[in-house]
């Protein structure tokens, strides 16, 4: 097969007509429409940066986009920690470690619409019931104040993605060879130690996959956002990404919603570049 | 060789286990309840199992219809993606020329696009078109699940081979037949790693069916699942029968594929 060929082209054709009218035009259209005063179905006329201008003023957007951030960050640290506990805890000859994975890895495969619904019940019905019985006061009416809110979302997302970071770690683990974990045993490097000065150092590849893909999920999340707390109590729980759309399908302020979307858009492509430079920058160390 | 030392850590995971389970035991033990006994204790097991509520739950969600809906979207969508991704890739990957790779990187990078960055103008482009339906969806599910896929399907390709391509070709093959009969086969274990990272994916996506296909008669179970539970929210007897309803599929697909689940989900995620 040539670049001339008709056959490279054919073969070509339709993921590049779909990824060019999916993804490639409403990117480039979407950056234009947010310097207009677009409203959806015309537009008047450029309006310069006045969109971005006003978006960095306006509370309720730097709100979501802060609340986004300190989620995230908590999410993270949270979810590696609790990934990382429970590959260790199943790459050890434990009889029960087939059906522990299977266990922990099972809120993925369940979209985050329902494990919203079902995590809704179990915070507002089920901890205010446990919370009477054992007369524990703060398990009543959670989601209804943002911190039970944000402790929410990041309860059910640690719940939900840490089986999977635990799948990243344990292919990591795995990898070690057994030889060099007895061989420092017999050296008389402790449990601490071989975790410390062999195991650690191999699987830290994994952290920089398994950080920025937590990363980039928690930022980006919206089913959870919306089926948990829908945003509330009062818009305190809002995520960047619900913002745009109601801005966009709430309010109809299509422009305006657009430059928020853009900026969102750099923020993601920057978190990105990072994970890619650190990772070419790890390579080279190596 | 077991050692004594692991009894406490197999303690601990067996208790993590319990608290991982304890979200879908609360959510099937309540739905087997009436709504009065759940008022009255979230956490015991219903006093006398009642199954009136899947019986609602299954006809307000319509639920036959809004399964087959599911499976058809998903499906169809993993099968194109896997054929033009796989085809794709091969091209990129046999034609070595600034053109492919620039290609490539393209693709690679639209993986970082969020979907909110270009929700907007997609339904105005789509809307005037008037492809706001089920083909347009899976159209749309080609373009956001192409990337991945042709990424996954060129690592694999670079490990085939060319002098097979080459030994067809002179047997008298032409471009698509070496392509469907030589390399495709070979390409399994990559395509079975597509496929179940495009159908997780599809299959539990709301927002976007949501915009496309948000009609009567449609409707996909995480979007049919949205407006039942906005219906009946305070009455979470029949919420949870829905929701236990809804995740029964993934739970039974997930108990026949699950070592091929893992493997797939752990490749995707590390390449």
């Amino acid at each position: 097969m040539r670049k001339r060929d008709l056959s490279y082209w054919l073969f070509l054709m339709p993921v590049l007509a779909a990824l060019l009218l999916v993804v490639i035009a409403p990117l480039l259209l979407g950056i234009y429409y947010s310097f207009t005063d677009w409203n959806g179905i015309q537009t008047k006329g450029f309006v310069g940066f006045d969109n971005y201008i006003a978006l960095f003023q306006d509370e309720r957007f730097m709100d979501s986009l802060w609340f986004t951030v300190k989620f995230s960050i908590v999410s993270v640290i949270l979810i590696n920690l609790i990934g990382l506990s429970l590959a260790l805890i199943v790459t050890a000859k434990l009889k029960t470690n087939k059906a522990l994975r299977t266990i922990f890895f099972m809120p993925n495969l369940i979209g985050g619409l329902i494990l919203g619904f079902i995590w809704q019940f179990i915070f507002t019905k089920a901890f205010a019931g446990f919370g009477s019985i054992v007369g524990i006061e703060s398990l009543q009416g959670w989601l209804s104040t943002p911190g039970t809110g944000f402790w929410g979302l990041v309860i059910l997302m640690s719940w939900q993605m840490s089986g999977y970071i635990m799948v990243i770690y344990i292919a990591y683990l795995e990898g070690i060879s057994k030889e060099l974990i007895e061989a420092a045993e017999i050296d008389g490097a402790n449990a601490f130690q071989r975790f410390r000065h062999v195991v650690f150092p191999l699987v830290a590849p994994a952290f920089t996959v398994s950080m920025f893909l937590t990363l980039s999920n928690t930022f980006k999340l919206y089913d959870q956002n919306l089926s948990l707390t829908g945003g509330g109590p009062y818009n305190s729980t809002q995520m960047v990404a619900m913002e745009i759309f109601n801005t966009a399908f709430g309010r109809y302020d299509m422009a305006y919603a657009q430059a928020k979307a853009v900026i969102f858009f750099l923020i993601v492509a920057v978190i990105a570049l990072l994970q890619v430079y650190l990772s070419k920058k790890r390579e080279v160390e190596m | 060789m077991r050692k004594k030392h692991l009894v406490p850590l197999e303690a601990a995971g067996i208790f993590l286990a319990l608290i991982w389970l304890a979200p879908f035991y609360l959510m099937i033990v309540n739905s087997l309840k009436t709504k009065r006994e759940i008022f009255e204790d979230t956490l015991k097991p219903p006093s006398t199992v009642t199954f009136e509520n899947y019986v609602q739950a299954f006809s307000e969600l319509d639920f036959l219809r809004t399964f087959v809906n599911s499976v058809l979207i998903t499906v169809l969508s993993v099968v194109i993606i896997v054929i033009f991704s796989s085809m794709a890739a091969y091209a990129l990957s046999r034609v070595k020329s600034r053109l492919s790779t620039i290609i490539f990187f393209v693709f690679v990078a639209a993986m970082l696009i969020p979907f909110q960055s270009v929700m907007i103008p997609l339904v105005t482009i789509f809307g005037k078109f008037e492809m706001l339906n089920r083909g347009g969806l899976i159209f749309m599910y080609l373009g956001f699940g192409a990337s991945l896929s042709i990424f996954l399907y060129h690592g694999a390709l670079s490990s085939i081979p060319k002098s097979l391509d080459e030994a067809a070709t002179i047997d008298g093959a032409n471009k698509f037949q070496v392509f469907w009969y030589i390399i495709f086969p070979m390409l399994k274990p990559i395509t079975v790693t597509v496929a179940i990272l495009n159908t997780i994916w599809i299959w539990n996506d709301y927002l976007l069916p949501s915009l496309v296909i948000n009609q009567k008669g449609m409707e996909t179970i995480p979007l049919k699942m949205f407006f039942f539970f906005g219906e009946y929210t305070k009455q979470w007897h029949l919420a949870l029968a829905g929701l236990t309803l809804a995740i029964i599929p993934v739970i039974i697909l997930y108990f026949f594929a699950q070592k091929e689940i893992i493997k797939g989900v752990s490749e995707g995620a590390v390449k």
